[in-house]
């Protein structure tokens, strides 16, 4: 019994010191262990936008960089990092502004902005819609990923994000109009000849997105998704197998191969052939999945797999509406929701 | 003593729940060059105590879809008697079998990226497998440090 409650002290104890150690959190390691994945070791950008460009640097308050690492950008890919204590946030927009010492971080009003937002939605609609989209959902795909076709360098963020409205300020939206970012797409327009009050009308109507961001979130929770699909069938292994490769062909998919699900992990001779895999692909579907995501890969391509199972024979597939949830990366909605029904339609068909 | 052993747990409880929300995906990033970074993954995958069972290639006709890469690949890999041992148990789980890390090139960079397998707990509720999907992760993480961190 003596034992026991020192052995809880020691533990605590480690939790004491584990909690006083990220009282001094390094900004460089934090960055690098959960941003430089996405943004670049320097912040040049990949998957994320650049973050070291002078022109960011300087449209952009510690108050926005902090708020944006908290609350992320749902459904756009970038993730909440509810985890990272307020004092780890601070250390890495610390780091951030160590790239460029000579730009002065300004600080930013958190006064509204008023203007007319019917103004604003028509000037939206003529000088932003063709990058932010005409909603403010953001440009296709994300970030910068120089070797994927994209039709701009940077892909234009979403503005109706509840993650982006809720860090920037009326004040700094409308600093980002002014200027413009120098060295991105971004210009200023002030420059390109609307007026200021023509910024304030677009900045009121940037933030009108507030009213309908929270639908940017996905409607179903990932939990509410089944993790896989799975039917039964009355024909034998073989002749299901050859029933699956028949309808993904029937949906226009190209068979890559099949496989045993032991292959590679057991010499021939000691396999269960009972597991089979058989993969395919569409690959323009293919193409346009990776132009929204890159990382999607990691699923494809396809693959249904057949298994038989004291007598029965089972047709099974991951689910790929749960993806989405895992990628947040809202549009990919539709293409799990497509890729979802195709797999549907092939079970349903090798075990009609 | 015996509240305090109480109040202790409590925090204990509560320091291991803050850290318990997972991440959905586990991501890399490596300085090396694709053929490095893939050399490196594989040996990590083999330190860790896995065994490499396919590289399926996903870039197939990217390049002529205009990519100007063509390297992505997958890799599945896992432990032999335990990839038997849960496909015999949970034939439902099969679809996620074995596991499989995404590697592609970036520039003169390399991206590796896995979904961390505890997001599949809430769907396979046997505790067995929820510490099988735990250990999955950190061993997940660890290939990915190794990778992160070859020259
Ligand atoms: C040519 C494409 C293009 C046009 C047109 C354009 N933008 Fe942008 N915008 C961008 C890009 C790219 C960025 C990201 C710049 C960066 O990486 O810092 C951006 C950034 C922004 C930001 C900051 C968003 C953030 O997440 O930091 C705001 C606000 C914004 N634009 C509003 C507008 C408005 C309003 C208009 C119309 C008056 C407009 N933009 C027109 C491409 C464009
Ligand atoms: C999974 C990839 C990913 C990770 C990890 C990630 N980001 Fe992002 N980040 C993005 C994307 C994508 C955007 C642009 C969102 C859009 O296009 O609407 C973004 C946007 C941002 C912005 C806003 C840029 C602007 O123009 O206003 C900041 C600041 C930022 N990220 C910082 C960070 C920091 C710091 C971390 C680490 C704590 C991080 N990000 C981790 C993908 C990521």
């Amino acid at each position: 019994m003596n034992r026991l409650p020192r052995c809880f002290c020691f533990l605590f104890m480690l939790v004491v010191v584990g909690h006083a150690y990220a009282a001094a959190p390094d900004g460089a390691r934090l960055y690098a262990q959960h941003c430089a994945v996405c943004h670049g070791d320097s912040g040049t950008g990949g998957v994320g936008v650049p973050l070291a460009l002078p022109g960011f640097q300087a449209s952009v308050d510690d108050a926005y960089l902090h708020e944006t690492i908290r609350r992320g950008r749902p459904g756009r890919v970038m993730p909440a990092f509810t985890r990272l204590s307020a004092a780890e946030i601070d250390a890495i927009v610390g780091h951030l502004r160590g790239w460029r010492k000579n730009t002065v971080a300004p600080t930013f009003a958190t006064t509204r902005i008023r203007g007319d937002v019917h103004k604003g939605a028509a000037l939206f609609a003529q000088h932003c819609a063709s990058c932010h989209g005409d909603q403010g959902q953001g440009g296709h795909g994300t970030g910068v990923t120089f070797s994927r076709p994209r039709d701009l360098p940077i892909i234009a963020p979403a503005l109706n994000n509840p993650g982006f409205l809720a860090a920037a300020s009326d004040s700094q939206i409308k600093a980002t109009l002014m200027r413009g970012r120098e060295g991105t797409p971004m210009v200023s327009f002030l420059k390109q000849g609307l007026s200021e009050q023509d910024i304030d009308a677009l900045v009121a109507y940037v933030r009108s997105f507030a009213a309908t961001a929270a639908s940017a979130q996905p409607a179903t929770a990932i939990d509410d998704e089944p993790a896989m699909l799975m039917m039964e069938s009355p024909y034998t292994l073989e002749e299901t197998v050859e029933a699956v490769k028949r309808a993904a062909v029937g949906k226009n998919f190209r068979l890559i191969r099949d496989q045993i699900l032991e292959d590679g992990l057991f010499p021939a001779g000691q396999q269960n052939t009972r597991q089979v895999m058989v993969y395919f692909c569409n690959f323009k579907f293919l193409y346009d999945a990776l132009a929204l995501d890159p990382r999607v890969g990691l699923f494809l391509p396809c693959r249904v797999t057949v298994v038989e199972r004291e007598g029965k024979v089972l047709v099974m597939s991951i689910n790929p509406k749960r993806l989405s949830h895992l990628f947040n990366n809202a549009a990919l909605d539709r293409a799990c929701d497509e890729m979802y029904k195709l797999y549907e339609e092939i079970l349903e068909e090798a075990t009609l | 003593m015996r509240r305090l052993l109480r109040g202790v747990l409590v925090l204990l409880v509560c320091a291991v729940a803050v850290g318990a929300r997972a991440e959905d995906l586990l991501m890399a990033r490596s300085h090396a060059q694709f053929e490095e970074s893939m050399a490196a993954l594989q040996q990590a995958i083999g330190a860790q105590g896995y065994t490499l069972s396919r590289v399926q290639r996903v870039d197939i006709g990217l390049t002529a879809s205009g990519f100007t890469t063509d390297k992505y690949r997958v890799v599945f890999f896992g432990k032999p008697a335990e990839i038997r041992a849960l496909s015999a148990d949970h034939p439902d789980l099969i679809p996620y079998l074995p596991l499989q890390i995404a590697i592609f090139a970036e520039g003169d960079e390399t991206l590796l990226i896995a979904a961390n397998p505890v997001h599949l707990t809430a769907a396979y509720t046997d505790p067995e497998l929820g510490a099988v999907f735990a250990r999955w992760e950190q061993d997940l993480r660890a290939i990915l440090d190794a990778v992160r961190q070859a020259e």
